[in-house]
Protein backbone atom coordinates (compact mmCIF):
# COMPACT_ATOMS: atom_id res chain seq x y z
CA UNK A 1 0.00 0.00 0.00
CA UNK A 2 0.66 3.13 -0.63
CA UNK A 3 0.04 7.15 0.66
CA UNK A 4 0.94 9.74 -2.09
CA UNK A 5 1.11 12.81 -0.62
CA UNK A 6 1.66 15.01 -3.39
CA UNK A 7 -0.63 14.78 -6.28
CA UNK A 8 -2.34 17.18 -8.11
CA UNK A 9 -5.71 17.68 -9.99
CA UNK A 10 -6.88 19.84 -12.38
CA UNK A 11 -5.11 21.53 -15.41
CA UNK A 12 -1.31 22.69 -15.48
CA UNK A 13 -1.98 26.03 -16.62
CA UNK A 14 1.55 25.46 -19.76
CA UNK A 15 0.39 22.41 -21.33
CA UNK A 16 -1.56 19.48 -20.85
CA UNK A 17 -0.41 16.62 -18.81
CA UNK A 18 -0.88 13.25 -19.57
CA UNK A 19 -3.72 11.84 -16.99
CA UNK A 20 -5.01 15.41 -16.36
CA UNK A 21 -8.30 14.47 -15.33
CA UNK A 22 -8.87 12.82 -12.25
CA UNK A 23 -10.46 9.55 -13.62
CA UNK A 24 -7.23 9.07 -15.45
CA UNK A 25 -4.99 10.02 -12.43
CA UNK A 26 -7.15 7.55 -10.27
CA UNK A 27 -6.76 4.30 -12.39
CA UNK A 28 -2.80 5.47 -13.17
CA UNK A 29 -2.56 5.60 -8.83
CA UNK A 30 -4.38 2.45 -8.80
CA UNK A 31 -2.69 0.58 -11.24
CA UNK A 32 0.93 0.90 -9.35
CA UNK A 33 -0.52 0.60 -5.77
CA UNK A 34 -1.18 3.53 -4.36
CA UNK A 35 -4.52 3.97 -2.18
CA UNK A 36 -4.53 7.25 -1.08
CA UNK A 37 -3.42 10.38 -2.42
CA UNK A 38 -3.47 13.59 -1.43
CA UNK A 39 -4.82 16.05 -3.89
CA UNK A 40 -3.94 19.54 -4.76
CA UNK A 41 -5.14 21.87 -7.12
CA UNK A 42 -3.21 23.88 -10.24
CA UNK A 43 -5.97 26.06 -9.70
CA UNK A 44 -4.61 27.36 -6.67
CA UNK A 45 -1.61 29.18 -8.20
CA UNK A 46 -2.87 31.61 -9.89
CA UNK A 47 -6.87 31.63 -9.14
CA UNK A 48 -7.85 34.59 -6.34
CA UNK A 49 -11.41 33.01 -6.00
CA UNK A 50 -9.48 30.09 -3.63
CA UNK A 51 -13.00 29.10 -2.23
CA UNK A 52 -14.33 27.69 -5.51
CA UNK A 53 -11.25 26.09 -6.35
CA UNK A 54 -11.51 24.36 -3.25
CA UNK A 55 -14.51 23.66 -3.49
CA UNK A 56 -14.08 22.47 -6.81
CA UNK A 57 -11.07 19.99 -5.39
CA UNK A 58 -13.50 18.53 -2.59
CA UNK A 59 -16.24 17.80 -5.27
CA UNK A 60 -13.83 15.98 -7.71
CA UNK A 61 -12.25 13.95 -4.72
CA UNK A 62 -15.74 12.60 -3.69
CA UNK A 63 -16.80 11.78 -7.30
CA UNK A 64 -13.88 9.70 -8.33
CA UNK A 65 -11.97 7.48 -7.11
CA UNK A 66 -13.67 6.19 -4.83
CA UNK A 67 -11.97 7.47 -1.54
CA UNK A 68 -8.97 7.50 -2.88
CA UNK A 69 -8.11 11.24 -3.49
CA UNK A 70 -8.01 13.08 -0.12
CA UNK A 71 -8.54 16.93 -1.08
CA UNK A 72 -5.51 19.30 0.33
CA UNK A 73 -7.13 22.93 0.30
CA UNK A 74 -5.20 25.82 -1.16
CA UNK A 75 -4.61 28.55 1.29
CA UNK A 76 -3.06 32.21 -0.18
CA UNK A 77 -2.65 34.81 2.54
CA UNK A 78 -2.18 37.55 0.55
CA UNK A 79 -6.03 37.37 -0.44
CA UNK A 80 -8.58 39.56 1.53
CA UNK A 81 -10.34 37.37 4.05
CA UNK A 82 -7.77 34.19 3.66
CA UNK A 83 -8.61 33.37 7.05
CA UNK A 84 -12.21 32.27 5.94
CA UNK A 85 -10.49 30.14 3.24
CA UNK A 86 -8.63 28.07 5.89
CA UNK A 87 -11.45 27.94 8.33
CA UNK A 88 -13.73 26.87 5.51
CA UNK A 89 -11.16 23.75 4.48
CA UNK A 90 -10.86 22.86 8.39
CA UNK A 91 -14.40 23.55 9.44
CA UNK A 92 -16.86 22.72 6.24
CA UNK A 93 -14.65 20.42 4.22
CA UNK A 94 -13.16 18.86 7.24
CA UNK A 95 -9.48 18.47 5.68
CA UNK A 96 -6.19 17.63 7.74
CA UNK A 97 -3.79 19.34 5.39
CA UNK A 98 -3.46 22.32 3.51
CA UNK A 99 -1.06 23.25 0.75
CA UNK A 100 0.75 26.44 0.34
CA UNK A 101 2.74 28.03 -2.53
CA UNK A 102 4.68 31.28 -1.17
CA UNK A 103 6.55 31.57 -4.30
CA UNK A 104 3.28 31.94 -6.55
CA UNK A 105 1.34 34.09 -3.45
CA UNK A 106 4.10 36.68 -3.27
CA UNK A 107 4.85 36.55 0.42
CA UNK A 108 8.66 34.91 1.86
CA UNK A 109 8.49 32.67 4.90
CA UNK A 110 9.61 35.51 7.68
CA UNK A 111 6.84 37.58 6.43
CA UNK A 112 4.16 38.33 9.16
CA UNK A 113 1.64 36.75 6.73
CA UNK A 114 3.40 33.85 7.14
CA UNK A 115 3.30 33.71 10.57
CA UNK A 116 -0.26 34.72 10.84
CA UNK A 117 -0.86 31.71 8.54
CA UNK A 118 0.99 28.72 10.26
CA UNK A 119 -0.36 30.07 13.47
CA UNK A 120 -3.78 30.10 12.29
CA UNK A 121 -2.91 25.88 11.02
CA UNK A 122 -1.53 25.22 14.20
CA UNK A 123 -4.23 25.96 15.77
CA UNK A 124 -6.56 24.05 13.84
CA UNK A 125 -3.85 21.09 14.03
CA UNK A 126 -3.68 21.16 10.44
CA UNK A 127 -1.11 19.91 8.43
CA UNK A 128 0.69 22.42 6.11
CA UNK A 129 2.16 21.07 2.71
CA UNK A 130 4.84 23.89 1.41
CA UNK A 131 6.03 23.58 -1.65
CA UNK A 132 9.12 24.65 -2.60
CA UNK A 133 8.77 25.06 -6.60
CA UNK A 134 6.67 24.00 -9.44
CA UNK A 135 8.83 23.69 -12.38
CA UNK A 136 12.82 23.94 -13.37
CA UNK A 137 13.49 27.82 -12.74
CA UNK A 138 15.66 27.84 -16.05
CA UNK A 139 12.34 26.29 -18.32
CA UNK A 140 9.82 28.88 -17.18
CA UNK A 141 7.55 30.46 -19.47
CA UNK A 142 9.07 34.09 -19.96
CA UNK A 143 6.15 35.87 -18.80
CA UNK A 144 5.75 33.67 -15.54
CA UNK A 145 9.26 33.56 -13.93
CA UNK A 146 8.77 32.36 -10.48
CA UNK A 147 11.61 31.21 -7.87
CA UNK A 148 12.60 28.53 -5.99
CA UNK A 149 11.01 28.99 -2.14
CA UNK A 150 13.75 31.11 -0.17
CA UNK A 151 14.65 28.03 2.55
CA UNK A 152 16.84 30.51 4.51
CA UNK A 153 14.03 31.69 7.35
CA UNK A 154 12.75 28.18 7.90
CA UNK A 155 14.73 27.20 10.48
CA UNK A 156 13.76 29.92 12.94
CA UNK A 157 9.92 29.25 11.21
CA UNK A 158 10.35 25.66 12.00
CA UNK A 159 11.74 26.99 15.87
CA UNK A 160 8.49 28.78 16.17
CA UNK A 161 6.40 26.51 15.17
CA UNK A 162 7.77 23.49 16.80
CA UNK A 163 4.68 21.18 16.85
CA UNK A 164 3.20 22.34 13.29
CA UNK A 165 3.36 19.27 10.89
CA UNK A 166 5.50 20.94 8.09
CA UNK A 167 5.60 18.80 4.96
CA UNK A 168 8.31 19.71 2.66
CA UNK A 169 7.94 19.64 -0.92
CA UNK A 170 9.29 19.37 -4.43
CA UNK A 171 12.40 19.86 -2.87
CA UNK A 172 15.02 19.54 -5.53
CA UNK A 173 18.10 21.06 -3.62
CA UNK A 174 16.70 24.01 -1.18
CA UNK A 175 17.30 22.08 1.64
CA UNK A 176 19.52 19.30 1.82
CA UNK A 177 19.74 16.15 4.25
CA UNK A 178 22.17 18.17 6.45
CA UNK A 179 19.49 20.83 6.98
CA UNK A 180 16.90 18.85 6.86
CA UNK A 181 17.92 16.51 9.64
CA UNK A 182 18.67 19.47 11.88
CA UNK A 183 14.96 20.78 10.73
CA UNK A 184 13.52 17.48 12.11
CA UNK A 185 15.19 17.47 15.09
CA UNK A 186 13.54 20.81 16.26
CA UNK A 187 10.00 20.82 14.39
CA UNK A 188 7.65 18.67 13.62
CA UNK A 189 9.31 18.48 9.72
CA UNK A 190 8.61 15.89 7.48
CA UNK A 191 10.08 16.04 3.57
CA UNK A 192 8.33 14.30 0.70
CA UNK A 193 10.74 12.20 -1.95
CA UNK A 194 9.71 13.60 -5.43
CA UNK A 195 12.66 15.72 -6.12
CA UNK A 196 15.26 13.28 -4.40
CA UNK A 197 17.96 13.59 -7.04
CA UNK A 198 20.99 11.86 -7.38
CA UNK A 199 22.01 8.22 -8.12
CA UNK A 200 20.57 6.22 -5.07
CA UNK A 201 19.15 9.24 -3.93
CA UNK A 202 16.69 8.29 -1.47
CA UNK A 203 18.87 6.03 -0.11
CA UNK A 204 21.11 9.11 0.81
CA UNK A 205 18.56 11.20 2.67
CA UNK A 206 17.69 7.76 4.37
CA UNK A 207 21.19 7.54 6.28
CA UNK A 208 21.18 11.26 7.23
CA UNK A 209 17.45 12.29 7.78
CA UNK A 210 15.05 10.24 10.73
CA UNK A 211 13.11 7.58 8.42
CA UNK A 212 10.09 8.21 9.80
CA UNK A 213 10.20 12.13 8.24
CA UNK A 214 10.39 10.99 4.71
CA UNK A 215 6.88 10.76 3.01
CA UNK A 216 5.80 9.20 -0.53
CA UNK A 217 5.35 11.89 -2.87
CA UNK A 218 5.43 11.81 -6.62
CA UNK A 219 4.65 14.79 -7.73
CA UNK A 220 1.76 13.13 -10.33
CA UNK A 221 0.47 14.34 -12.79
CA UNK A 222 3.34 16.54 -13.12
CA UNK A 223 6.11 14.40 -13.19
CA UNK A 224 5.86 10.77 -14.33
CA UNK A 225 4.19 8.69 -10.98
CA UNK A 226 7.27 5.80 -12.09
CA UNK A 227 10.11 8.48 -11.01
CA UNK A 228 9.20 8.20 -7.22
CA UNK A 229 8.31 4.49 -7.36
CA UNK A 230 11.51 3.70 -8.92
CA UNK A 231 13.56 5.03 -6.53
CA UNK A 232 12.49 1.90 -4.58
CA UNK A 233 14.58 0.27 -6.27
CA UNK A 234 17.51 1.94 -6.94
CA UNK A 235 18.06 2.51 -3.11
CA UNK A 236 18.50 -0.21 -1.40
CA UNK A 237 16.36 0.57 1.98
CA UNK A 238 14.70 -2.64 3.51
CA UNK A 239 11.13 -3.54 3.99
CA UNK A 240 10.36 -1.24 7.03
CA UNK A 241 12.25 1.96 6.07
CA UNK A 242 10.47 0.89 2.57
CA UNK A 243 6.19 0.67 4.16
CA UNK A 244 7.10 3.28 6.39
CA UNK A 245 8.07 6.03 3.77
CA UNK A 246 5.16 4.48 1.79
CA UNK A 247 2.42 4.79 3.72
CA UNK A 248 3.43 4.40 7.92
CA UNK A 249 4.61 7.81 8.16
CA UNK A 250 1.57 9.32 6.27
CA UNK A 251 -0.87 7.51 8.37
CA UNK A 252 0.90 8.41 11.58
CA UNK A 253 0.88 12.22 10.71
CA UNK A 254 -3.23 12.00 10.56
CA UNK A 255 -3.33 9.84 13.22
CA UNK A 256 -1.55 11.74 15.82
CA UNK A 257 -3.49 15.03 14.57
CA UNK A 258 -6.38 12.93 15.49
CA UNK A 259 -5.34 11.65 19.18
CA UNK A 260 -4.33 15.44 19.68
CA UNK A 261 -7.84 16.57 18.71
CA UNK A 262 -9.91 13.44 21.54
CA UNK A 263 -7.22 12.60 24.30
CA UNK B 1 -7.82 5.40 12.01
CA UNK B 2 -8.19 3.58 15.47
CA UNK B 3 -5.03 2.55 17.65
CA UNK B 4 -5.30 -1.15 17.08
CA UNK B 5 -5.36 -0.96 13.36
CA UNK B 6 -2.31 1.23 13.33
CA UNK B 7 -0.81 -1.16 15.55
CA UNK B 8 -1.71 -4.40 13.55
CA UNK B 9 -0.16 -2.52 10.75
CA UNK B 10 3.49 -1.93 12.23
CA UNK B 11 3.55 -5.22 13.21
CA UNK B 12 2.96 -6.44 9.76
CA UNK B 13 5.53 -3.74 8.14
CA UNK B 14 8.35 -3.97 11.21
CA UNK B 15 11.11 -5.42 9.17
CA UNK B 16 14.73 -4.26 8.44
CA UNK B 17 16.47 -1.27 7.08
CA UNK B 18 20.10 -0.98 7.12
CA UNK B 19 21.70 1.95 8.28
CA UNK B 20 19.02 4.65 8.40
CA UNK B 21 18.06 6.78 11.16
CA UNK B 22 15.23 5.74 13.39
CA UNK B 23 15.35 8.31 16.05
CA UNK B 24 13.13 11.22 16.43
CA UNK B 25 10.67 10.14 18.78
CA UNK B 26 7.78 7.48 17.73
CA UNK B 27 9.57 4.31 20.12
CA UNK B 28 7.12 2.03 18.16
CA UNK B 29 8.82 2.55 15.03
CA UNK B 30 12.00 0.93 16.62
CA UNK B 31 11.42 -2.29 16.87
CA UNK B 32 12.90 -3.47 13.78
CA UNK B 33 14.90 -6.46 12.17
CA UNK B 34 17.57 -6.58 9.93
CA UNK B 35 16.78 -9.04 7.45
CA UNK B 36 13.82 -7.70 5.76
CA UNK B 37 13.22 -8.79 2.01
CA UNK B 38 12.63 -5.49 -0.58
CA UNK B 39 9.70 -5.61 -0.07
CA UNK B 40 6.70 -3.24 -1.79
CA UNK B 41 8.48 -1.73 -4.68
CA UNK B 42 5.24 -1.47 -6.54
CA UNK B 43 6.82 -1.23 -10.44
CA UNK B 44 10.25 -1.82 -11.48
CA UNK B 45 12.37 -2.57 -14.38
CA UNK B 46 12.85 -5.73 -15.94
CA UNK B 47 16.41 -7.58 -16.65
CA UNK B 48 14.34 -7.72 -20.23
CA UNK B 49 14.52 -4.49 -20.91
CA UNK B 50 17.82 -4.18 -22.16
CA UNK B 51 18.54 -1.07 -21.32
CA UNK B 52 21.59 1.14 -22.35
CA UNK B 53 22.40 4.66 -20.67
CA UNK B 54 23.69 6.70 -23.13
CA UNK B 55 24.66 9.56 -20.32
CA UNK B 56 26.71 8.90 -17.24
CA UNK B 57 29.40 10.71 -15.65
CA UNK B 58 31.46 9.62 -12.79
CA UNK B 59 29.69 12.11 -9.81
CA UNK B 60 27.11 11.37 -7.15
CA UNK B 61 28.95 8.98 -5.73
CA UNK B 62 32.24 9.12 -3.45
CA UNK B 63 35.60 7.61 -4.47
CA UNK B 64 39.25 8.37 -4.59
CA UNK B 65 39.57 7.13 -8.60
CA UNK B 66 36.90 7.33 -11.93
CA UNK B 67 37.42 3.45 -10.34
CA UNK B 68 36.37 3.45 -7.41
CA UNK B 69 33.21 5.41 -8.44
CA UNK B 70 32.37 3.35 -11.55
CA UNK B 71 32.34 0.33 -9.40
CA UNK B 72 29.72 2.29 -7.03
CA UNK B 73 27.76 3.51 -9.93
CA UNK B 74 27.68 -0.05 -11.41
CA UNK B 75 26.05 -1.52 -8.52
CA UNK B 76 23.43 1.06 -8.66
CA UNK B 77 23.13 0.16 -12.70
CA UNK B 78 22.66 -3.35 -11.66
CA UNK B 79 19.54 -2.48 -9.47
CA UNK B 80 17.69 -0.63 -12.19
CA UNK B 81 19.01 -3.66 -14.74
CA UNK B 82 20.77 -1.11 -17.00
CA UNK B 83 23.13 -3.44 -19.39
CA UNK B 84 25.28 -0.97 -20.70
CA UNK B 85 26.65 2.56 -19.53
CA UNK B 86 28.39 4.82 -21.45
CA UNK B 87 30.69 7.49 -19.72
CA UNK B 88 32.11 10.93 -20.95
CA UNK B 89 34.46 13.63 -19.44
CA UNK B 90 36.62 12.32 -16.34
CA UNK B 91 36.56 13.41 -12.22
CA UNK B 92 36.81 16.72 -11.61
CA UNK B 93 35.13 18.19 -15.09
CA UNK B 94 35.90 21.01 -16.32
CA UNK B 95 33.48 23.43 -18.66
CA UNK B 96 36.93 24.77 -20.60
CA UNK B 97 39.15 22.57 -20.90
CA UNK B 98 42.54 23.01 -22.48
CA UNK B 99 43.88 20.04 -24.62
CA UNK B 100 46.19 18.70 -21.61
CA UNK B 101 42.98 18.23 -19.39
CA UNK B 102 40.86 16.59 -21.91
CA UNK B 103 43.16 14.57 -22.76
CA UNK B 104 43.56 13.94 -19.37
CA UNK B 105 40.16 13.42 -18.44
CA UNK B 106 39.42 10.60 -21.32
CA UNK B 107 42.45 8.90 -19.80
CA UNK B 108 40.22 8.15 -17.12
CA UNK B 109 37.35 7.10 -19.03
CA UNK B 110 39.57 5.21 -21.16
CA UNK B 111 40.92 3.04 -17.75
CA UNK B 112 37.26 2.26 -16.70
CA UNK B 113 36.87 1.29 -20.28
CA UNK B 114 39.78 -1.09 -20.30
CA UNK B 115 38.35 -2.32 -17.04
CA UNK B 116 34.74 -3.38 -17.56
CA UNK B 117 34.88 -3.96 -21.10
CA UNK B 118 31.68 -5.69 -21.54
CA UNK B 119 29.20 -2.74 -19.48
CA UNK B 120 30.87 0.45 -20.13
CA UNK B 121 31.30 2.60 -23.60
CA UNK B 122 33.08 5.82 -23.87
CA UNK B 123 32.60 8.99 -25.62
CA UNK B 124 36.06 11.25 -26.07
CA UNK B 125 35.43 14.40 -24.43
CA UNK B 126 36.33 17.61 -26.63
CA UNK B 127 36.70 21.48 -26.63
CA UNK B 128 35.78 22.97 -30.07
CA UNK B 129 37.54 25.85 -29.07
CA UNK B 130 40.28 23.43 -29.66
CA UNK B 131 39.35 21.85 -33.47
CA UNK B 132 43.08 20.66 -33.88
CA UNK B 133 44.08 19.08 -30.55
CA UNK B 134 39.96 17.85 -30.81
CA UNK B 135 40.51 16.37 -34.11
CA UNK B 136 43.74 14.55 -32.55
CA UNK B 137 41.91 13.46 -29.87
CA UNK B 138 39.29 11.77 -31.84
CA UNK B 139 42.41 9.95 -33.82
CA UNK B 140 44.20 8.87 -30.11
CA UNK B 141 40.35 7.88 -28.38
CA UNK B 142 38.24 6.67 -31.57
CA UNK B 143 40.84 5.53 -34.56
CA UNK B 144 43.21 4.01 -32.26
CA UNK B 145 41.37 3.01 -29.04
CA UNK B 146 37.96 2.13 -27.66
CA UNK B 147 35.43 4.98 -27.93
CA UNK B 148 32.72 5.17 -30.21
CA UNK B 149 31.55 8.42 -29.89
CA UNK B 150 32.50 12.07 -28.69
CA UNK B 151 31.22 14.35 -26.21
CA UNK B 152 30.81 18.48 -26.73
CA UNK B 153 29.94 20.46 -23.92
CA UNK B 154 29.82 24.07 -23.31
CA UNK B 155 32.93 24.98 -24.65
CA UNK B 156 32.15 26.51 -27.36
CA UNK B 157 28.49 27.10 -29.44
CA UNK B 158 28.41 24.41 -31.60
CA UNK B 159 26.76 26.59 -35.29
CA UNK B 160 30.38 27.67 -35.82
CA UNK B 161 31.74 26.29 -38.78
CA UNK B 162 34.78 25.44 -37.05
CA UNK B 163 33.32 22.30 -35.44
CA UNK B 164 32.48 20.93 -39.10
CA UNK B 165 35.81 18.85 -39.61
CA UNK B 166 35.69 17.26 -36.30
CA UNK B 167 31.77 15.93 -37.38
CA UNK B 168 33.02 15.06 -40.83
CA UNK B 169 34.96 13.00 -39.00
CA UNK B 170 33.16 11.41 -36.68
CA UNK B 171 30.85 10.81 -39.86
CA UNK B 172 34.10 8.82 -41.69
CA UNK B 173 34.28 6.74 -38.22
CA UNK B 174 30.72 5.85 -37.68
CA UNK B 175 31.61 7.55 -34.26
CA UNK B 176 28.27 9.15 -32.19
CA UNK B 177 28.35 12.96 -31.68
CA UNK B 178 26.64 14.00 -28.22
CA UNK B 179 26.04 17.97 -28.02
CA UNK B 180 24.93 19.55 -24.56
CA UNK B 181 22.20 21.84 -25.39
CA UNK B 182 20.28 23.99 -23.28
CA UNK B 183 17.72 26.69 -23.73
CA UNK B 184 17.84 28.25 -20.20
CA UNK B 185 15.51 31.23 -19.55
CA UNK B 186 17.56 32.02 -16.78
CA UNK B 187 20.65 32.93 -19.65
CA UNK B 188 23.01 29.85 -21.03
CA UNK B 189 26.61 30.09 -20.47
CA UNK B 190 28.67 31.96 -22.82
CA UNK B 191 29.95 28.60 -24.52
CA UNK B 192 26.74 26.79 -24.27
CA UNK B 193 24.91 25.86 -27.49
CA UNK B 194 21.21 25.38 -27.79
CA UNK B 195 19.41 22.91 -29.86
CA UNK B 196 18.63 25.89 -32.43
CA UNK B 197 22.56 26.01 -32.95
CA UNK B 198 22.92 22.31 -33.00
CA UNK B 199 20.30 22.50 -36.02
CA UNK B 200 22.25 25.02 -38.14
CA UNK B 201 25.15 22.26 -37.30
CA UNK B 202 22.64 19.46 -38.52
CA UNK B 203 21.83 21.44 -41.98
CA UNK B 204 25.58 21.72 -42.77
CA UNK B 205 26.56 18.17 -41.91
CA UNK B 206 23.20 15.94 -42.98
CA UNK B 207 24.59 12.43 -43.12
CA UNK B 208 26.17 12.70 -40.06
CA UNK B 209 23.63 11.48 -36.99
CA UNK B 210 24.04 13.85 -34.22
CA UNK B 211 22.20 13.89 -30.85
CA UNK B 212 20.81 16.74 -29.47
CA UNK B 213 21.67 16.55 -25.42
CA UNK B 214 19.37 16.91 -23.12
CA UNK B 215 16.52 18.28 -26.15
CA UNK B 216 17.84 21.95 -24.41
CA UNK B 217 16.06 20.84 -21.20
CA UNK B 218 12.61 22.65 -22.14
CA UNK B 219 11.75 19.70 -24.08
CA UNK B 220 8.77 21.74 -26.20
CA UNK B 221 10.91 23.84 -27.63
CA UNK B 222 13.99 21.38 -28.16
CA UNK B 223 12.25 18.94 -29.77
CA UNK B 224 10.37 21.56 -32.37
CA UNK B 225 13.92 23.18 -33.26
CA UNK B 226 15.48 19.45 -34.10
CA UNK B 227 12.13 18.76 -35.60
CA UNK B 228 13.04 19.13 -39.42
CA UNK B 229 16.78 17.67 -39.05
CA UNK B 230 15.91 13.40 -39.52
CA UNK B 231 20.09 12.84 -38.70
CA UNK B 232 19.26 14.32 -35.17
CA UNK B 233 18.11 12.20 -32.38
CA UNK B 234 16.92 13.87 -29.02
CA UNK B 235 18.55 12.23 -25.51
CA UNK B 236 15.91 12.60 -22.75
CA UNK B 237 18.39 12.67 -19.74
CA UNK B 238 19.06 15.50 -17.43
CA UNK B 239 16.02 17.19 -16.64
CA UNK B 240 13.11 16.11 -14.19
CA UNK B 241 10.82 13.96 -15.44
CA UNK B 242 8.21 16.16 -16.57
CA UNK B 243 5.23 14.06 -18.03
CA UNK B 244 4.74 14.03 -21.34
CA UNK B 245 8.34 14.24 -22.00
CA UNK B 246 8.46 11.11 -24.30
CA UNK B 247 5.38 11.47 -25.68
CA UNK B 248 5.96 14.62 -27.09
CA UNK B 249 9.54 13.31 -28.99
CA UNK B 250 8.27 9.83 -29.99
CA UNK B 251 5.07 12.24 -31.78
CA UNK B 252 7.49 14.74 -33.40
CA UNK B 253 10.05 13.41 -33.63
CA UNK B 254 9.18 9.24 -34.56
CA UNK B 255 10.36 6.33 -31.72
CA UNK B 256 13.57 6.21 -33.61
CA UNK B 257 14.97 9.59 -32.73
CA UNK B 258 14.36 9.27 -29.31
CA UNK B 259 16.99 8.35 -26.68
CA UNK B 260 16.87 6.96 -22.96
CA UNK B 261 19.78 8.54 -20.65
CA UNK B 262 20.12 9.63 -17.57
CA UNK B 263 22.76 11.98 -16.57
CA UNK B 264 24.35 9.86 -13.83
CA UNK B 265 25.29 10.42 -11.13
CA UNK B 266 23.78 13.93 -10.47
CA UNK B 267 20.67 12.76 -12.01
CA UNK B 268 19.25 9.39 -10.79
CA UNK B 269 18.38 6.55 -12.61
CA UNK B 270 15.08 6.47 -11.16
CA UNK B 271 13.60 10.09 -12.34
CA UNK B 272 15.40 9.56 -15.90
CA UNK B 273 14.24 5.72 -16.78
CA UNK B 274 10.95 6.71 -15.55
CA UNK B 275 10.11 9.38 -18.37
CA UNK B 276 10.71 6.05 -20.59
CA UNK B 277 8.03 3.72 -18.56
CA UNK B 278 5.83 6.68 -17.81
CA UNK B 279 5.16 7.40 -21.20
CA UNK B 280 2.10 6.12 -23.00
CA UNK B 281 3.86 4.53 -25.68
CA UNK B 282 3.76 1.13 -27.12
CA UNK B 283 6.21 -1.58 -25.45
CA UNK B 284 7.89 -1.46 -29.56
CA UNK B 285 8.26 2.25 -28.91
CA UNK B 286 9.62 1.94 -25.24
CA UNK B 287 11.92 -0.91 -26.70
CA UNK B 288 13.62 1.00 -29.02
CA UNK B 289 14.17 4.24 -26.70
CA UNK B 290 15.84 2.22 -23.91
CA UNK B 291 18.50 0.73 -25.97
CA UNK B 292 17.37 -0.80 -29.48
CA UNK B 293 17.93 2.97 -31.18
CA UNK B 294 21.46 3.17 -29.57
CA UNK B 295 22.25 -0.41 -30.36
CA UNK B 296 21.06 0.29 -34.09
CA UNK B 297 22.99 3.68 -33.76
CA UNK B 298 26.64 1.98 -32.68
CA UNK B 299 26.48 -1.26 -34.50
CA UNK B 300 28.74 0.10 -37.25
CA UNK B 301 31.45 1.40 -35.07
CA UNK B 302 31.32 -1.56 -32.69
CA UNK B 303 31.62 -3.99 -35.56
CA UNK B 304 34.20 -2.28 -36.79
CA UNK B 305 36.02 -2.57 -33.76
CA UNK B 306 34.87 -6.31 -33.15
CA UNK B 307 32.75 -5.36 -30.40
CA UNK B 308 29.75 -7.23 -28.96
CA UNK B 309 26.43 -5.82 -28.60
ZN1 LIG C 1 26.05 15.31 -18.61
Amino acid sequence: MIIDVNVYLSRWPFRRLPHDTPDSLVRKLRFHGVEQAWAGSFDGLLHKDIANVNSRLVADCKQHGEGLLVPVGAVNPTLPDWQDDLRRCHEVHQMRAIRIHPNYHGYSLDSALCDELFQAAQDRRLIVQLVLAMEDVRVQHPLMRVAVVDTAPLAALVNKFPRLPLVIMNNSAAVRTGQASELAKVGNTFFELSHFESVGGLENWVKEVPVERILFGSYFPFFNLEAALLKFQESQLGGFATTTIQAGNAKDLVFDLHSQESP
Amino acid sequence: MQSTDRRSFLSTSAAGVVGCVVGAGNSNLAAVADDAPLANAPFRTSEHDAIWDLHCHFSGVTGDTVEQRAAKLLEYADRMYVQRLIFFMGWPWSYTPEPAEFRRQNDQVLGVLQRWPDRLLGFAYLNASFPDESLAEIERCIQNGPMVGVKLWVGRRCNTEDVDPLIRRCGELNALVFQHTYLKITGNLPGESTPQDLAELAARNSKVPLICGHCGADWTLGIRAVRQFPNVSVGISGSDPTAGFVEMAVRELGAERVLYGSDIGGRSFASQLAKVYGADITDAQRTLILGGNLRRMLKPIMDSKGMQQ
